[in-house]
């Protein structure tokens, strides 16, 4: 498969970020932003592990993708419908880390839900992230709605919705892209295609090799990028951001990466795939392979890679030590906002 | 006051929100050029152009995820679902998405959104153009129930609907569109959602009916005047949150009580309506509870025999009013 990435490499070397038009600043924090999301993901591994708190669901391995396509986005101003392994994309609209770990404790304070969603469901008004339960998809058609509301009020505003290949396998898949197509809202439905729904694999979701193909189906273009490579993802989000400000109509990017994970802490991924397998993605892992870019391209030095380590792991613990001290929601709150004015019965 | 039927009053209420509000819109199946298969939104796609009035594909789950997301950014959409029996491809939207909405935030997000849907039978549309679908979703927290039975309440309560920051399912019964006309006052005349209404003062037994059992009450409880038994008739209106003090007024007022519906019996909402007043009334009642509720099959048929032995009808209530008066 003759990539983007491929493309850039050969046209960029080593300058490829700043011929996309990122400063060294903004590259560095694409891989910071990256680097955050893994940490905080690893730490809730470990705490889980310890039985400190009952569920994690992953982001590792599909950060490249995440943070790529969310960083040609203007947080504040677009809109994200993210689904639940994006603490990537979160993060990058303005999450923090202290909000995802109030969020994997289940706290009162805990920004997405005060403590009633399982992680990984995020939502903040304020950031324009969408809230997200556990039906797959469903956030697909939201992401149409606000497009269509951005349009009816002649604003420029672009929205990504984020949705796994199990979750295109849905109805709602078919609906939003259908509508949105039929209207050439501003979406952008970026398909974060790791291989596997839980167990199933893509040849059991799907006749087809890339779920892009589909696009055309609906009257706009699909593009394939390796989701592993953060600056190809970037690029191509960036020119179906473009192609949306401009009223053209959506795009479909389906970025092929891969989950190192189980599907869940409550998954066991050795009963569907091969170790081998998880072992040669870990090799073609986005945030070393990013470093590496980084590196070469000498925006990325020791000393900076340590403060950025610094700051990351810091704001890791900050929020760690912080979140687990932090109350848990008093009874009294199972029964408010059931309604916006309270509870009805 | 002039005379309107239910359809003109909630065209008429479509169209002053709208007009009202720029974020109010209308999207659904049929609802632009064609007016809607029932004419609700007639003149509503000439007037406020095709982004107000957005005719939509034949899929109901986006139809409501759609408004959903608008509601998000800003809109207060009224989503039209053709037929109450086509709501179930969009169940998930609606129960597992919009009635969450608020609660899974802890009130971060709400959705100011109404879904309308024609109900109920007597109109030969058989299985699958004649269902009721209130108690399915009273049962859904989150989710407001709206269930007029006159033109001015179908046209008060939808403002009220398009104006709560809440999800309201809207459920505006299509037997009554041409056949219940009433008076409906000019101006604003906004119904508050949860207030059930007394539509007829009586002593010795209460009649509770919604949609278009209120119509047959009403009838039935002239009927009984003439045998000079004083019945009075309750109309819900808001089947969600039910008006819990106006059913305990009754019940405890006349100590007999009918409730009536058209929705199938199990657990419908005479049930809960019989269970509110056990819980607060028992002293105060004179008679068993009864009720009058369509059977537990699966909808009514399309054979005019078997659509008439579904629903409960002026005779069937008048016998079992006669019934509990007597007790």
């Amino acid at each position: 498969m003759a990539t983007k990435t491929q493309e850039v490499e050969a046209k960029g070397g080593q300058s490829r970020h700043r011929s996309l038009g990122l400063s060294d600043d903004q590259a560095l924090r694409i891989y910071e932003v990256m680097r955050l999301a893994r940490a905080i993901d690893e730490r809730m591994w470990l705490i889980n592990r310890q039985g400190r708190a009952p569920f994690v669901i992953s982001c590792q391995g599909q950060e490249g993708a995440q943070v790529g396509t969310a960083a040609a986005l203007r947080p504040g101003h677009d809109w994200v419908a993210p689904y639940y392994r994006d603490a990537g994309v979160i993060l990058w609209f303005g999450m923090t880390a202290k909000d995802q770990m109030l969020s994997f404790f289940a706290r009162r304070e805990d920004p997405n839900s005060g403590g009633r969603q399982m992680p990984g469901h995020f939502g903040s008004r304020r950031l324009h992230i969408v809230t997200g339960g556990s039906p797959v998809a469903t956030q697909l058609l939201h992401a149409a709605g606000v497009a269509l509301a951005s349009k009816q009020r002649q604003e420029d505003a672009v929205t990504a919705a984020y949705f796994g290949e199990g979750g295109a396998s849905q109805g709602d898949c078919h609906e939003a892209m259908n509508f949105a197509g039929i209207h050439k809202l501003g979406v952008i439905f970026v398909c974060e295609n790791n291989g596997y729904a839980i167990s199933v694999p893509q040849s059991r979701q799907m006749a087809i090799q890339n779920l892009a193909d589909r696009a055309a189906g609906y009257g706009f273009p699909g593009v394939v990028v390796d989701g592993n490579d953060v600056l190809a993802c970037y690029e191509v989000a960036g020119q179906a951001v473009e192609r949306a400000r401009r009223g053209e109509g959506p795009t479909l990017i389906e970025a092929k990466t891969y989950r190192f994970t189980a599907h869940s802490s409550d998954d066991d991924d050795r009963r569907y795939r091969q170790a081998e397998e998880v072992a040669i993605w870990r090799q073609k892992d986005p945030i070393q392979r990013y470093a590496k870019y980084l590196r070469e391209s000498t925006t990325l030095t020791d000393p900076v890679e340590k403060e950025i380590t610094e700051r990351v792991d810091q704001q890791v613990d900050e929020a760690t030590e912080y979140a687990e001290q932090a109350p848990d929601p008093t009874p009294d709150d199972l029964m408010t906002f059931v309604y916006k004015q309270g509870t009805v019965s | 006051m002039p005379q309107k039927t239910v359809i003109e009053a909630i065209r008429e209420g479509m169209d002053e929100e709208m007009a009202r509000d720029p974020s109010v819109f209308l999207i659904g199946e049929d609802v632009g050029q064609r007016g809607g298969v029932f004419l609700a939104s007639d003149g509503l796609y000439k007037k406020y152009g095709e982004y107000r009035v957005i005719d939509s594909p034949l899929a109901e789950s986006c139809i409501v995820g759609v408004a959903i997301g608008a509601a998000i950014n800003g809109m207060r959409p009224i989503a039209e679902i053709q037929f109450a029996d086509f709501i179930a491809p969009a169940m998930n939207q609606i129960i597992e998405e919009a009635a969450r909405f608020c609660y899974r935030t802890a009130g971060d997000f709400n959705l100011p959104m109404v879904i309308r849907a024609p109900w109920g039978g007597g109109v030969h549309g058989a299985l699958y153009h004649s269902q009721s679908i209130e108690a399915t979703f009273a049962h859904i927290p989150g989710l407001k129930v709206v269930a007029p039975g006159t033109p001015a309440d179908a046209k008060g309560l939808l403002k009220a609907a398009v104006r709560d920051p809440d999800p309201v399912l809207f459920l505006e019964h299509k037997r009554t569109y041409r056949l219940v006309k009433g008076e409906v006052p000019d101006g604003d005349g906004v119904v508050p959602i949860g207030k059930a209404d007394v539509k007829r003062e009586g002593k010795d037994l209460s009649l509770i009916a919604y949609g278009l059992m209120l119509t047959y009450c009403l009838e039935v409880a002239e009927k009984l005047a003439a045998d000079g038994i004083s019945a009075e008739v309750l109309d819900l209106r808001t089947i969600k949150p039910i008006d819990q003090a106006a059913i305990v007024a009754t019940a405890k007022k006349t100590g007999k009580v009918l409730v009536v519906h058209e929705d199938t019996r199990f657990a419908g909402i005479a049930a809960e309506v019989m269970a509110i007043i056990m819980e607060h009334a028992f002293d105060a009642l004179d008679a068993p509870l009864m009720r009058l509720t369509g059977p537990d099959v699966p909808a009514m048929p399309f054979n005019h025999v078997l659509e008439e032995a579904f629903m409960p009808n002026v005779d069937r209530i008048l016998a079992k009013a006669k019934e509990l008066a007597a007790y």
